[in-house]
């Protein structure tokens, strides 16, 4: 019944320069890793001293209070922080070796809030998912058209098609770009709060169908959560940042502990179900 | 219900439109086409020697080498080839450039106000041409003056200026070029009241610009225009997949492949170049730019594939059409045909559209 996700791309090596960049020790080949990064801004330290290995495969969900540094942690993942020290790899080889487009085809980011200046519809919106991988003279062709219904399948968002992406409720927009990010045929899906604006009867959609591309096609989710209960249930392993730094990483039993909970965020603990 | 059911339920609706949304760009193009292809013939036919359609159609099939039987006096083919086939056509270059730079600046700019004049094109050349004219000295070669010179230079100038000071400032890319743009026109807008104000018994050229219009036209200023025009056009339409990109931001248009910094300084350049060829020609004529691609638009979506060519089509045979409204009842500005037709047309459409569609 569920449409098969869409054809995996051959992993492409950024240039020769990149690859020759000196080894780093025993870094895990596949997926991001990160040693010693850290981000400042404007004289204020927002990430410290960073080390972090997360598998293609895996299902993170990155977790701390506001201002810990979460979305920062996002933007580095994806390429958005030039500044930022340490080293970050991808797959073996560093960030900076690839191109945008490069790795636009490897990671598909799920943006939080969106806006449209013009007048689209849901299928025009999750066909430019498709830009990494189209012809840039042609536009699409129907292997991307069928990445493209079955990216709107996949999600489940079949009946909102013909429709003006404007005047989609926020649940129902939040479905669309996932849709987008999928018809982007990523190994690496980020996602910066997907459940921010919804009800929890979206919030559970969302979070089963994250589930459900993690297991079934074996697409890598990193997301950003503020929801701890949330978190624990769907996510089996997660990191939580604290000031700028990890103060824990592993399942959920483990990092959300009582005391952990009443340190990091400073509430009792028994406000959180888990 | 089960959260799998529940998944199973909502993909179960199929995919339905898609396939027919496709095919209406196409017939959309086609009648475009065929309407420039009236609008060039009722054109070059219209004026104060009439020319009987079928000796028009006549002379420009003999004209684009076909073997026609030729059944029109020698005059008559002097008054379409040299005088009207002129001016027709670069109204019909103009539009299309117009509505191409206008379809870009509003994509890179992300405001569906943008028109081709936004970042400073139309003060500049404006403020250019005035110059030129205040100037006494007499410069001309095959038909251009230095009144075209200025104000192509004038236009560039203008964007490269505004260009230059938006990336110093510390507010977000858009805001800067936009609220930078809106600097500069005003500083230049100055400059031309100035220059107006001391042009005396010139002012009136300095207005006839300013107004826009193709009574000038010659082929030598179309062979120097329509080629920035075309060759402009063309290479924006083949970074069209940039200007998609850009339509859910700059962020998502990097997550999305999209070398930001490097596209948009490329179709800037472009557009502005294209818009700079055009009012060098014609002068300042306003609401191509801002309706058309908004009409296209609205009939085939923000694809900037589709909305580029066909914006060029429809742009074309707007002006080409509102260059002959305008010399009917003599020698109207141009710039006041596209607002009188443009603005009405463009209010109706909107309101026939508003449950699909706001600007």
């Amino acid at each position: 019944m569920v449409a098969p996700i869409l054809p995996t791309l051959e992993p492409r090596l950024p240039n020769a320069e990149a690859r020759a960049a000196p080894d780093v020790g025993h870094l895990r080949q596949d997926g991001f890793a990160l040693r010693g990064v850290g981000l400042a801004y404007e004289q204020r330290t927002i990430l410290d001293g960073l080390d972090l290995e997360i598998a293609t495969g895996e299902r993170v969900a990155i977790l701390g209070p506001n201002g810990a540094g979460k979305s920062s942690l996002l933007r580095i993942l994806t390429g958005h922080a030039p500044d930022r020290r340490g080293s970050v790899r991808l797959d073996g080889l560093p960030l900076e070796g690839y191109s945008r487009e490069m790795l636009a085809r490897v990671v598909a980011v799920v943006p939080g809030e969106v806006s449209l200046p013009f007048a689209a519809s849901v299928e025009d919106v999750v066909a430019l998912g498709r830009i990494p991988h189209e012809d840039p003279f042609r536009g699409l062709r129907d292997a991307d058209r069928s990445a493209v219904t079955a990216a709107i399948e996949r999600v489940g968002i079949g009946e909102l098609v013909g429709r003006d992406a404007r005047r989609l409720s926020l649940g129902e927009r939040q479905l669309v770009v996932l849709a987008m990010a999928l018809a982007q045929a990523p190994r690496v899906l980020v996602l910066d709060e997907p459940t921010v604006h919804l009800d929890l009867r979206h919030q559970v959609d969302v979070m089963e169908l994250l589930v459900e591309i993690n297991d079934r096609d074996g697409v890598g989710v990193i997301a950003v959560l503020h929801d701890l209960s949330l978190a624990a249930h769907f996510f089996p392993r997660l990191v939580l940042l604290d000031r700028g730094r990890i103060v824990a990483d592993g399942a959920p039993g483990e990092v959300l502990s009582p005391e952990r909970i009443r340190a990091v965020y400073g509430v009792d603990p028994a406000l959180v179900r888990r | 219900m089960s959260a799998g059911a529940a998944t199973e339920a909502r993909s179960a609706v199929r995919v339905g439109r898609l396939g027919v949304l496709r095919h209406r760009p196409v017939a959309i193009g086609l009648g475009a086409l065929a309407a420039l292809g009236v609008a060039i013939v009722a054109g070059v036919a219209f004026g104060n020697i009439a020319v009987p359609i079928g000796d028009t159609i006549g002379i420009l099939a003999s004209r684009l080498g076909w073997p026609v039987a030729t059944s029109w006096p020698a005059s008559t083919e002097t008054i379409v080839v040299d005088l009207r086939l002129p001016r027709v056509l670069t109204a019909a270059v103009v539009g299309a450039g117009l509505a191409v730079a206008g379809t870009t600046f509003q994509g890179l700019l992300r405001n569906p106000l943008a028109d081709p004049y936004v970042l400073g094109t139309a003060s500049g050349a404006a403020l250019g041409a005035a110059i030129a004219v205040l100037i006494p000295v007499s410069v001309a070669w095959l038909g251009f003056g230095l009144v075209h010179a200025l104000a192509f230079s004038g236009a560039l100038i203008a964007v490269a200026v505004v260009w230059r000071l938006a990336r110093t400032t510390s507010l977000s890319s858009l805001t800067a070029l936009l609220l930078t743009g809106y600097a500069v026109g005003s500083l230049l807008a100055a400059g031309l009241s100035v220059a107006m104000y001391a042009s005396g018994a010139q002012l009136r050229q300095i207005i006839f610009y300013l107004l826009g219009g193709f009574s000038g036209a010659s082929w030598p200023q179309l062979a120097a225009a329509a080629p920035l025009v075309v060759v402009g056009s063309v290479l924006i339409l083949i970074r069209a997949r940039s200007l998609n990109a850009l339509l859910l931001g700059e962020e998502t248009a990097a997550n999305l492949g999209m070398n930001v910094r490097r596209e948009r300084a490329i179709l800037l350049s472009l557009a502005a170049l294209v818009t700079a060829a055009a009012v060098a020609v014609s002068g300042l004529i306003g609401f191509v730019g801002l309706i058309v691609p908004h009409i296209v638009r609205l009939m085939v979506g923000p694809n900037a594939r589709l909305v580029l060519p066909l914006s060029a089509l429809v742009g074309a045979a707007f002006l080409t059409f509102a260059d002959l409204i305008a010399r009917i009842p003599g020698e109207l500005p141009v710039g006041v045909v596209t607002a009188i037709v443009g603005a009405p047309f463009f209010i109706i459409i909107l309101r026939r559209a508003r449950a699909g569609y706001e600007v």
